[in-house]
């Protein structure tokens, strides 16, 4: 089972708690999912509302570790005073750390990234930076004191699976002792299998499920994905070939 | 004094960012703060004085992905 800065968790599956159509649907989700890990966020409660309060009553029921994210923020600053308010709030040093680069596909800053992740981590959190597949980034942030890596399969919300299987891989054989985690872009439970056999600690997803017409139930898919691909991963899958090769003995054929 | 509060313009005779939560209605509520754009940790909030045009954000928890 996957480790994150020294926490076992009993799950390969990340779930968001966004764009749910309830917050009954969000718990049945989750509890079908079995995801050990819940991400959050920290927005601006307007005027006497307590809907920051109930969410956080019903995250605590789940009985999950919270990830706090720095969705939206655009500069090393707002992710940095993010980080320490999400830290105080959720009392954990956890932090998805994302710093968007690109308005329309989200795509992480890399420089803001790897700026960000070396303040943060010098502040004592432990960074869980959203990044892409590009291996010198991902070589910096190590440098800088990650030891989970959350690259994206895709652009955040398209279920478009996994874009750059080589890149995944790549950094799979490069970063062995790094936790590493495929972050965002996931569809269906299908993709998500395919990166835990690629040999990712975990996957990270949120709109495939709460997006789904029936969240519940693609929770569940989900959470079997990520366990068939465990099993496989495990068993030291065969290597694939370009020739056919005959499963069926050909010694003793019948001669017709 | 006039002071900002998540984007919105407040008239307020808190002189601290502990007394503005309060007068606020968010004493006792599990809220995250900043001021000018810098974090204000809750132990601090009591001796964060406030002066005209000051910039405050208050966050609560929130669903995320």
């Amino acid at each position: 089972m996957p480790t994150f800065y020294g926490k076992e968790i009993a799950s390969r599956l990340m779930l968001g708690t966004a764009q749910y159509p309830s917050p009954a649907i969000l718990a049945d989700a989750f509890r079908r999912s079995d995801a050990g890990i819940a991400t959050v966020s920290v927005r601006r409660e307007a005027g006497g509302e307590k809907a920051g309060q109930d969410f956080w009553a019903l995250i605590q029921d789940l009985g999950v570790a919270v990830l706090p994210n720095t969705a939206g923020c655009h500069s090393v600053r707002e992710a940095i005073t993010t980080a320490q308010m999400a830290r105080e709030l959720f009392d954990t040093n956890w932090i998805k750390l994302e710093v968007i680069g690109h308005a329309d596909t989200l795509q992480p800053d890399p420089f803001g990234l790897v700026e960000a992740a070396a303040q943060l981590t010098d502040d004592g959190f432990e960074v869980f930076p959203y990044c892409t597949e590009d291996l010198v980034l991902c070589e910096r942030l190590v440098q800088v004191g990650c030891k989970v890596l959350m690259p994206w399969g895709a652009p955040i919300g398209t279920g478009l699976g996994l874009n750059n299987i080589y890149g995944l891989r790549s950094l799979r054989a490069h970063f062995p002792e790094i936790s590493l985690v495929v972050d965002a872009g996931l569809g269906l439970p299908s993709q998500a299998a395919h990166a835990i056999e690629l040999g990712y600690d975990a996957v990270l997803l949120n709109t495939a499920v709460a997006k789904a017409g029936d969240p519940a139930a693609m929770a569940e898919g989900f959470a079997r994905a990520v366990e068939a691909g465990a099993l496989a991963a495990e068993a030291d899958p065969m290597e694939p070939r370009d020739m056919a090769a005959p499963s069926t003995p050909v010694l003793g054929k019948a001669f017709l | 004094m006039k002071i900002i509060v998540n984007g919105e313009a407040v008239e307020t005779g808190s002189p601290n960012l502990a007394d503005l939560l309060a007068e606020l209605g968010k004493g006792d509520a599990k809220v995250a703060t900043s001021l000018n754009e810098a974090f204000v940790p809750k132990a601090l909030r009591e001796t964060q004085a406030l002066t005209d045009g000051d910039r405050i954000e208050i966050v609560a928890p929130r669903q995320g992905g």
